[in-house]
């Protein structure tokens, strides 16, 4: 084994649209980063902040977030409340001393597997350059 | 240029005139104002109905025992009150309670709203300490002089909107250099100029914002400044993160007092987001330590999420804190961006919702896309 760097990724995947792109990809035998650990949800819109901070708190070193394209969520609107939560959770990352390139929002269809490949792997090679979230060593939480 | 009420008495007097007028000759049937309670400087928000009661009131006092914005949305809760009542109280805690108006946990039907341009208010500990009938005097100077008086709350010291929104009436005291002589109440709304109707007084006009405002105004804006520079001397990030709030007790206090924390049951008070017995094991296990009760930080972040877009800056959190945590300064920096973001200022217009749960398709393209 190396001892190359595998970060730790939170991927929270919509149900839809990214779940099902995933699910496409490993079909297709597309190779996807092992660092990173799904989460289905029901829609991006179901994802709280709070898990989020929690994540990262938790010491994960990068969060993703996915649903569906705009104007195609399978609740009309929930992709949209995802993104204004996003632009939300950027801010408060600055408080928290995170860079706010560890986490990050893409709108992934269920037939664009090649592009769930493709951001996942620049994902994990941007966490790699961070390097590893400082959070994980300290103790006073 | 806007009506104003001219009572030739002293902006105290003047304005307890109004009010047991109201009580008297109109069909206001309650006033909400602070209230003195001992002689030296307690006062708490109380409904008086009678005039007897009434001559107790001093709604004008340098204190915010609770943010009334909170005690407002509790009596109208479920439905409007049934009776009219006109209410005195701070531009920030006004802001406060319209932003719980627009959550549903209040009503303006049947409110006669006062504020006043507000000078701020000194910190609850200074009541504690038995200082507050020695502060009034210089208080009163420092206002007619729009200056800015360093024992206020810090969040006063650099507060912008002292020019209340949405107010039936207007009491001018910021740079008011006659404020023991005259009492000037500005009059914003027909509604408010239909209670100020044969009121004791003249019915002159008058501007809101005046050279004195903007001064003052000005001067909080440095003082902002100076305030944000020092705390980012402490450094930023989340070392620094960790050594402010190393002294958080987890009393819960900042969400108990804040006016925008409005959930019955807080989700940091539930059993959701408690700490399982294994959580401690895996924990433990990686990081060799663990602080205990945890969840701190998380608590502060989680609270952050929730409320940021609607602070109302009036400074309770940082007030009520026992171990004297600046939670005020540090909120606001989120709270300050994200309404910048959102191009939101909360409590401004009743009819402008809340940013989380409405949306524009054309905002934020970029984002997703990459």
């Amino acid at each position: 084994m190396s001892n190359e760097y595998v970060p730790r990724i939170i991927g929270f995947l919509c149900n839809w649209c990214s779940y099902t792109g995933a699910d496409l990809a490993g079909t297709a035998r597309l190779k996807i980063p092992a660092s990173l650990k799904v989460i289905r949800v029901m829609c991006s819109g179901r994802i709280d902040p709070l898990f989020v901070l929690k994540g990262f708190l938790k010491g994960a070193d990068g969060i993703m977030m996915m649903g569906c394209h705009p104007g195609d969520c399978h609740y009309q609107k929930g992709n949209y409340n995802a993104r204004r939560r996003y632009v939300m959770l950027q801010n408060i990352l600055k408080i928290l001393g995170l860079e706010k390139e560890r986490i990050g929002l893409w709108w992934v269809s269920a037939s664009e597997a090649p592009r769930y490949a493709q951001v996942t792997h620049e994902f994990e090679e941007k966490i790699k350059k961070l390097g590893s979230n400082p959070i994980q060593e300290e103790i006073f939480l | 240029m806007s009506k104003a009420l001219k009572i030739k008495k002293g902006v105290d007097k003047g304005l307890n005139d109004l009010l047991e007028f109201l009580l008297k000759s109109k069909d206001i049937k309650g006033i909400f104002a602070l209230k003195k309670m001992n002689e030296n400087g307690a006062v708490s928000y109380s409904l008086m109905t009678s005039v007897d009661e009434l001559k107790k009131a001093t709604p004008l006092h340098p204190l915010m025992p609770v943010n009334a914005g909170k005690v407002l949305s509790i009596f109208s809760l479920k439905e409007a009150t049934k009776e009219p009542v006109a209410a005195v109280l701070r531009p920030c805690e006004l802001r406060a309670f319209i932003e719980l108006v627009k959550r549903n946990q209040g009503s303006l039907d049947n409110l006669l709203l006062i504020s006043l341009t507000c000078g701020g208010v000194y910190p609850l500990q200074s009541l504690a300490d038995g200082n507050m009938k020695k502060h009034l005097p210089p208080y009163w100077e420092s206002l007619k002089k729009a200056e800015i008086n360093p024992d206020l709350r810090v969040t006063c010291q650099s507060c912008e909107h002292f020019i209340p929104y949405l107010a039936d009436m207007t009491v001018a005291t910021v740079g008011k250099k006659d404020l023991d002589k005259e009492c000037t109440i500005l009059l914003n709304t027909t509604k408010g100029e239909d209670y100020a109707k044969d009121a004791p007084g003249n019915i002159g006009s008058e501007e809101m914002e005046t050279a004195e405002t903007e001064k003052l105004k000005k001067r909080r804006e440095e003082q902002n400044k100076k305030i944000v520079e020092d705390f980012e001397k402490e450094g930023l990030g989340f070392k620094a993160l960790v050594k402010t709030f190393s002294a958080c007790l987890a009393c819960h206090g900042c969400s108990y007092a804040c006016p925008i924390c409005y959930c019955t049951l807080c989700d940091f008070d539930s059993k959701t987001l408690e700490y399982s017995p294994q959580s401690f094991v895996s924990e433990l296990e990686q990081k060799g330590g663990l602080k205990i009760p945890p969840g701190n930080i998380f608590f502060h972040l989680g609270r952050m999420s929730h409320m940021a877009v609607s602070c109302v800056n009036c400074g309770m959190c940082s007030d009520v804190c026992p171990v004297n945590i600046p939670v005020a300064t540090v909120f606001s920096r989120v709270s300050l961006s994200l309404q910048d973001e959102f191009n939101y200022l909360p409590g401004k217009d009743v009819e402008e919702s809340v940013p989380y749960g409405v949306y524009k398709e054309e905002e934020f393209v970029e984002i997703g896309e990459q």
